[in-house]
């Protein structure tokens, strides 16, 4: 048994963020499903692993740990020799790529994972999207990546120029909006568009989308 | 002496409040640097310069340039490891490990409702801005759902990530203060017996206590 446990479906955003930091970092682990609509995240066991109960949970050995941003940050320096380096450099950029994770976390998420929800998930469950919802999400989306636009003129990836996880982070929320109406806001910039070609062509991203298959 | 860093932006904004408690902290000097948000001075060129979404804080520390509050605190906890209080963002791996998991719990979960009833409550009013009552309705229950976890929490360790005062809890500071202070929802957090001790301890400490001075003084 792998000490490494995912606790989730690979369809989520947060789990799809730990297993393609995994892969990147080209560590063995075992993935287990968590059967949400039997409400199995919000009983015990898996409230020992996270309280607020959603997914995913994460077990390294006798470590537990739950947020998915914490858990890739985890990864990255506890198996820091391991495959993809996500840095670029010295302290200096170390900060400025902390500047962008948060800028993920707090400036894009919040738009992006609204629009993920109301066009990509909620159809899949013959739910009806709520189109205020989503002119106004976009609207917001589409000042942030004005943002991201000038930012990827000046640097190859967000934070310096290697990718880090800071790019690595916004990959579930793309990856389904890609297959929306909202796809147009990352065409219709170029920087960005080049940026999301080159995130989303990773190969551990595509063993990510292959655990979807499964 | 080396030169102090560079925060811009008002004392009363949750977000420069933040930064303010962990420079504080860590005995890091700084210059508090006015930004006049009321004639939009955050949305001009010069500002966008060194916060390219309108935001404050800015930070600067000789040639660095940061924003967004939860990277600061975490930058100034690493440069300055040795300063103040050594163990705020942890001495260890593992310590770490629980610090960011309840920092990104904040983030994620305390601050988007607890930042809907700031905005609400404390400062809407101020802005001459009619308050939403539904609004308010659902982020109190939301926030209540959150509190219940920190309850449970708290009732295993003395702080958040563990019996040592951390970054985790100081990010908690600003919404709360407000929340408690002014806004007449303290009842959220006093009525959660390890909640209410937890906030106790943590609103003591000197350092913010020098935070809610400058509030004062700046208002």
């Amino acid at each position: 048994m792998a000490p490494i446990r995912v606790h989730g479906t690979p369809f989520s955003t947060a789990v799809g963020r730990v297993l393609a930091t995994l892969y990147e970092k080209e560590l063995e682990f075992e993935l287990v499903a968590v059967d949400m609509k039997a409400g199995e995240h919000k009983k015990e066991p898996f409230l020992s692993i996270n309280p607020f109960g959603q997914v995913p949970g994460f077990e390294d050995g006798d470590l537990k740990l739950f947020e998915s941003r914490a858990i890739t940050k985890y990864l990255a320096q506890e198996y820091a020799d391991k495959g993809t380096q996500f840095k670029c450099g010295d302290s200096k950029t170390a900060a400025i790529i902390g500047v962008w994770m948060e800028v993920e976390a707090h400036q894009f998420d919040p738009a992006a994972a609204k629009l993920t929800w109301e066009l990509a998930i909620k159809p899949r469950y013959g739910l009806n999207t709520d189109t205020a919802i989503v002119e106004e999400h976009e609207a917001k989306l589409a000042k942030v990546l004005d943002v991201y636009e000038i930012r990827l003129a000046q640097s190859k990836y967000l934070g310096c120029d290697c990718f880090t996880l800071a790019d690595l982070h916004h990959l579930p929320n793309i990856q389904y909006l890609l297959g929306t109406q909202a796809k147009k806001l990352f065409d219709s910039r170029p920087h960005v568009s080049a940026w999301v070609d080159a995130i989303t062509a990773r190969p551990a991203w595509s063993k990510v989308l292959a655990l979807q298959k499964q | 002496m080396a030169t102090p860093v560079k925060v811009h932006g008002p004392p009363m904004s949750t977000a420069v409040s933040r930064v303010l408690a962990c420079l504080l902290e860590k005995n890091v000097d700084f210059q508090l640097i006015s930004v006049n948000m009321a004639k939009g001075e955050h949305k001009k060129p010069e500002f966008l310069k060194i916060q390219p979404f309108g935001q404050v804080p800015a930070f600067e520390d000789g040639g660095v340039s940061l924003f967004e509050s939860r990277a600061i605190c975490r930058y100034i906890c690493e440069k300055y490891a040795d300063k103040g209080n050594k163990g705020l963002y942890g001495t260890n791996p593992l310590a770490k490990a629980s610090i960011e998991q309840w920092l990104e719990a904040e983030g994620q979960s305390f601050s988007p409702p607890s930042s809907v009833l700031v905005f609400q409550l404390a400062f809407a009013p101020r802005m001459k801005i009619k308050q939403d009552q539904v609004v308010i309705k659902q982020n109190e229950e939301k926030l209540s759902r959150v509190l219940d976890i920190y309850d449970k929490r708290l009732g295993e360790t003395r702080f958040l990530a563990g019996d040592e005062f951390t970054l985790a809890d100081l990010s908690h500071l600003p919404n709360t203060q407000y929340l408690v202070g002014v806004s007449g929802k303290g009842e959220l957090f006093t009525s959660r017996k390890n909640v209410g001790r937890w906030w106790n301890e943590i609103s003591s400490r000197d350092s913010w206590k020098k935070v809610v001075d400058m509030q004062k003084s700046s208002a």
